[in-house]
């Protein structure tokens, strides 16, 4: 693999930037891997260069039925935080967060995390409660959470509207410092271009039609481009799960649902953190090329057609210029969707199944993205060892029978 | 946006009328401390997620109040048919793909192939993920 470096971008710029190596090759199929991962988005190939880098397992295929991260990973509005409630959740949250820290060194691959905090508002005393509440079980969980009264969120996002007229005032927030966005397809492209050189064969427009299953044990999957072998397959499709899930003679505790978000027109830079509102239902931060990155709530029916409805951006879109009225005339350059995969307890599934060598890596809904190294990091150690990750162990399928669920619909603001 | 049509109002209403309630016809279990945890779980969290036909619960919220039920394709968002609670639907999984592939009487009395309208080949396509 072609090194990234300032040295390499002068190297370079003497022949015009004509010669950069391709990111990745464009392999065939092979009959037989070691390990299939099914799905191309950030989760998936996070999994494949983990695999290849921590564990050794580089004879591995990352099957993709579209191109690498054009799911819900280049779909996202790209925040990062890990102030989760319950211990489980900010275990998972906080271990990918210390990845995320070193995550452009490790890949050589600038992916433009940038720590700028995220604000969770509180308009209510019952939302009031719940901050306090989920910034005390943060702090025991060694997260950087804090509450902030009014006058500090002027003081950290002075274009919010914090006076007492706003229609549902302000009344404090959590506050993450350590949050942030990064650069979604950055994070795809950085992951894919890893694993790649570390020898995993990346298979584009390549969809999985069904498992090849005998005795209760997977060995192999069905493709449009013939079938591919391996013992041990890795499922990481977010809302197309439970369409894989059902090829193989299981079911999901899942639905799928559109979620959308938009684009405003670039603007000089305005906006310094990311701002969450639950109550008013809506966030904002601003890309670094200026554009608002807007999103709120799903779509409330199920819905593979990734797109939302237009009483949806109306909502979302309220929501923003209540909290910044200032933005009442910006215009929105673009709005898209993609499909989540939302589970009843707002939580993922890091799971064997009844399918020996079968896993599935989904569920995470709405809030996936900031999750992406660690769900990577240990998912490929599950795969690599046969046991679920002592962090994984939680999120198996089987709490939806036992009750041991990790109910974090409290602590999500707007469940990004 | 759905204009949908409430069984009891007998009318088209818009979308923002209605709220979406899930999956449809859940039959809750008669007895539930006697079933076992397999079932219950299954009952409280696990539903139908399908790629096509659905069959699913609304409410018209800002109108009439009641509850009715909708199949809808969920990869065209089409509408198929309303029917009141305790009906059964007319379109399946099963008839809708022949529906799809011999075409249907359409309410002006044609004959049309649901596939070869215009708003579904384009519009309704999934972009490629
Ligand atoms: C509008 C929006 C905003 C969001 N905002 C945030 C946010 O701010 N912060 C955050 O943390 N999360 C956010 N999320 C959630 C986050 O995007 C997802 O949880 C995360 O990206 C999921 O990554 P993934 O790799 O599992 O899925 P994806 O990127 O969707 O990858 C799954 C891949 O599987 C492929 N696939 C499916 N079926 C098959 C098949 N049969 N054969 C082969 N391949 C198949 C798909 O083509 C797809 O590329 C948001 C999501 C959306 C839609
Ligand atoms: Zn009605």
């Amino acid at each position: 693999m072609q090194r990234y470096s300032g040295f390499s971008l002068v190297k370079h710029a003497l022949s015009h930037h004509e010669n950069w190596q391709r990111h990745w090759r464009n392999p065939t199929p092979k009959k037989r891997y070691d390990v299939i991962i099914v799905g191309g988005g950030g989760h998936g190939l996070a999994t494949a260069w983990y695999l290849a880098k921590e564990f050794g397992i580089t004879n591995v295929a990352v099957i993709e039925k579209g191109w690498l991260g054009g799911g819900n990973t280049a779909r996202n509005t790209t925040i990062v935080r890990s102030n989760y409630l319950w211990d489980e959740a900010a275990q998972l949250y906080n271990h990918s967060l210390d990845l995320w820290k070193g995550l452009s060194q490790d890949l050589n691959y600038n992916v433009m995390f940038s720590q700028r905090g995220v604000l969770n508002l509180a308009h209510t005393l019952q939302d009031m409660r719940d901050v306090q509440r989920r910034v005390n079980a943060n702090r025991l969980n060694g997260i950087d959470s804090e509450v902030v009264t009014p006058d500090q969120i002027k003081e950290i996002e002075p274009a919010l509207d914090t006076s007492k007229r706003a229609r549902y005032p302000v009344m404090g927030a959590s506050w993450q410092k350590s949050a942030g966005v990064a650069r979604h397809d950055a994070v795809a492209w950085g992951y894919a271009r890893g694993a790649d050189s570390l020898g995993v064969d990346l298979l584009q427009n390549t969809e999985v039609t069904g498992f090849k299953i005998r005795d209760g044990k997977v060995f192999g999957v069905h493709t449009n481009r013939g079938d591919i072998e391996a013992n041990t397959v890795g499922c990481v499709a977010a809302g197309n799960s439970g369409v894989l899930a059902n090829m193989a003679g299981l079911k999901l505790p899942l639905e799928s649902h559109p979620l959308q978000a938009l684009v405003s027109e670039p603007l000089k830079p305005i906006l310094n953190t990311v701002t969450m509102s639950n109550h008013v239902h809506g966030y904002v931060s601003q890309s670094d090329k200026g554009d608002l990155v807007i999103g709120a709530g799903i779509d409330g029916y199920l819905g593979y057609g990734q797109r939302g409805s237009f009483p949806t951006v109306e909502h979302t879109l309220q929501a923003i210029v209540e909290m910044f009225p200032m933005f009442s005339r910006v215009r929105m350059n673009r709005q898209w969707g993609g499909i989540v995969d939302t589970c009843p307890d707002a939580c993922p599934i890091l799971s064997k199944t009844k399918v020996k060598g079968l896993y599935f890596n989904c569920g995470w809904g709405t809030g996936g993205f900031k999750a992406t190294p660690g769900s990577g990091h240990v998912f490929a150690a599950s795969l690599a060892k046969g046991e679920m990750h002592p962090i994984a162990a939680p999120f198996s399928i089987d709490r939806f029978h036992t009750g041991a669920l990790i109910d974090e619909h409290g602590a999500a603001g707007v469940a990004h | 946006m759905f204009h949908i049509f409430c069984p009891y109002c007998d009318e088209r209403r818009e979308e923002e009328e209605f709220h979406p309630n899930g999956q449809a016809h859940l039959v809750r279990p008669a007895d539930p401390d006697s079933v076992s945890d397999e079932a219950w779980g299954d009952y409280l969290f696990f539903r139908d997620n399908p790629r096509g036909i659905h069959h699913e619960m609304w409410v018209h919220r800002l109108g009439c109040r009641k509850f009715f039920n909708i199949t809808r394709d969920t990869t065209t968002y089409e509408i198929l048919e309303t029917y009141p609670m305790g009906e059964q639907p007319t379109i399946t999984a099963e008839t809708a793909r022949v529906r799809h592939e011999q075409g249907v009487q359409t309410a002006d009395g044609g004959w049309q192939t649901v596939g070869a309208r215009p708003e579904n080949s384009t519009l309704n396509e999934e972009t490629p993920s």
